[in-house]
């Protein structure tokens, strides 16, 4: 930011003190000039500083410079807030209205200032970061797997595992005609029959896919899954899997009957 | 049993080191924490044992959290050895830009014409340049007249200006942080004839 070097700048003779292409816009303008003249920003000495950026504007103007529209817009705003101050207010609204004419553009003006102060914690930083150098993502992807999904397993898995099953099983699709067969096993059943081979089977666990004898109805299916699940949230067994899309483990928990 | 416990931490930090290394970029540190099957607290004490351990070492390397992830960068102290090595792009953000970027980090979700009330100038050619360098991404319209584009910035911003999280940013002055009102050009003028009528009805 150019540091305008004498208290007012905008003396004619003086006034190569800006850089005039260097204005981020008119509220960089005029809070360049509010800083030059070291005045309040709350308490703007509102003829001084419109006379002020109206001789820039112009000298803007004489460089040829395109004075761009949003400059002339501020450059009206400021007349307009001199021209309300310097009327004399009516009796009646002085009550009503005490706002200063100048606060709305103050409150633009700080607002404006506020982030000026973070630019340049921001520009060391990007500083900073520019002297540090990093590794482009390697692409193995293919040969590195992510690494499985920690072990409980999610139900969603389970439940594609089953309908994999069933419909290994054919029973995916309804035949015309149906006969309701009677209940042969219980939950219960299944249950205790289920555990009984996963204990037998200890900690080398049983496939999920080999807990169900094929070929077997639709029913029995459900029942072994529904006795699978129940037994899970007993934690009287457990699954896991060892890779992503590996085949499910179905293990008895030791001891987990007595607890 | 100690060193059992010790060496079992060696292993989760040179895990971790393994999967920063071949990541490149920032890794979350959930995905860490899974990476290395452990627990995010776990997880998070292990990563600054690496990091304290590779800054003891003197490496060119250091771990830093950036982007809301974390991520194996050289030393900035090395960046001149980098720059000779291989031509670095210098390429900083004109000020315009970086005004206008840190109006969109501090005010998000935010919209183009309350970018230029705050800066007093036409916001659009920047905002597509911070948009075409993936610093700022359109999030949605905001349900007011012109249906605006609403601009939040990405993680490539946090990236940029080494940045662990938005929260990460200097903080704003905020006090007497008011929203900034459009040109009340009018609401003095609307007065007077508000005010007579009333006398008027008085009488």
């Amino acid at each position: 930011m150019p540091a305008p070097r004498q208290r007012s700048p905008l003396l004619p003779p003086g006034m190569p003190e800006f850089q005039l292409s260097a204005f981020q816009g008119p509220l960089d303008l005029l809070l360049q000039l509010i800083r030059a003249n070291r005045v309040d920003i709350a308490d703007i000495p509102i003829s001084e500083i419109t006379s002020q950026y109206l001789a820039t504007l112009a000298q803007m103007e004489e460089l040829n410079l395109a004075v761009a529209g949003e400059y002339l817009v501020m450059a009206a705003t400021l007349l307009e807030i001199k021209s309300r101050m310097l009327l004399p207010r009516p009796a009646a609204i002085e009550g009503a209205d005490e706002t200063d004419p100048r606060e709305e553009l103050a409150e633009r003006l700080r607002e404006y200032e506020r982030f000026q102060a973070v630019l340049e914690e921001m520009r060391m930083r990007e500083s900073y970061l520019k002297t540090l150098g990093f590794r482009n993502p390697t692409d193995l992807e293919a040969d590195y797997p992510i690494p499985p999904p920690s072990q409980p397993l999610p139900p969603l898995l389970l439940l594609r595992a089953l309908q994999r099953i069933l419909s290994e099983a054919g029973v995916s699709e309804k035949p015309l005609t149906t006969v309701v067969p009677r209940k042969r096993v219980s939950l219960r059943l299944k249950m205790a029959e289920l555990l009984h081979r996963l204990e037998k089977a200890a900690s080398e666990g049983v496939a999920f896919e080999e807990l169900f004898i094929m070929p077997c109805s639709r029913y029995e299916i459900v029942i072994t899954f529904l006795a699978l699940l129940e037994l899970l949230r007993l934690e009287r067994v457990s699954a896991g899997q060892q890779e992503v899309y590996g085949q499910i483990l179905i293990a008895a928990v030791p001891g987990g009957g007595e607890a | 049993m100690i060193t059992n416990e010790a060496g079992q931490r060696e292993k989760m930090k040179a895990g971790l080191e393994c999967v920063l290394f071949v990541a490149g970029d920032p890794v979350s540190l959930y995905d860490l924490a899974r990476a290395i099957n452990s627990a995010l607290p776990e997880t998070e004490a292990a990563l600054r044992d690496l990091q304290f351990s590779l800054a003891e070492r003197g490496s060119g390397l250091q771990l830093i959290q950036i982007a809301e992830g974390w991520q194996l960068a050289t030393r900035p102290e090395y960046g001149e050895v980098l720059g000779s090595w291989k031509m670095r792009g210098a390429g900083k953000l004109s000020r315009p830009a970086l005004e206008t970027l840190a109006i969109v980090a501090y005010r998000q979700p935010v919209t183009a014409p309350e970018i230029e009330m705050i800066r007093g100038v036409a916001a659009g050619g920047v905002l597509k340049t911070l948009q075409e360098r993936n610093l700022i991404a359109e999030a949605g319209r905001k349900m007011a007249p012109g249906r605006p584009v609403l601009y939040v910035t990405t993680p490539d911003f946090l990236h940029y200006f080494a940045l662990a999280d938005l929260n990460d940013l200097p903080p704003l002055d905020e006090e007497s942080a008011l929203p900034v009102v459009p040109a009340a050009l009018t609401a003095d003028g609307a007065h007077l004839p508000e005010e007579v009528e009333k006398d008027g009805r008085e009488e």
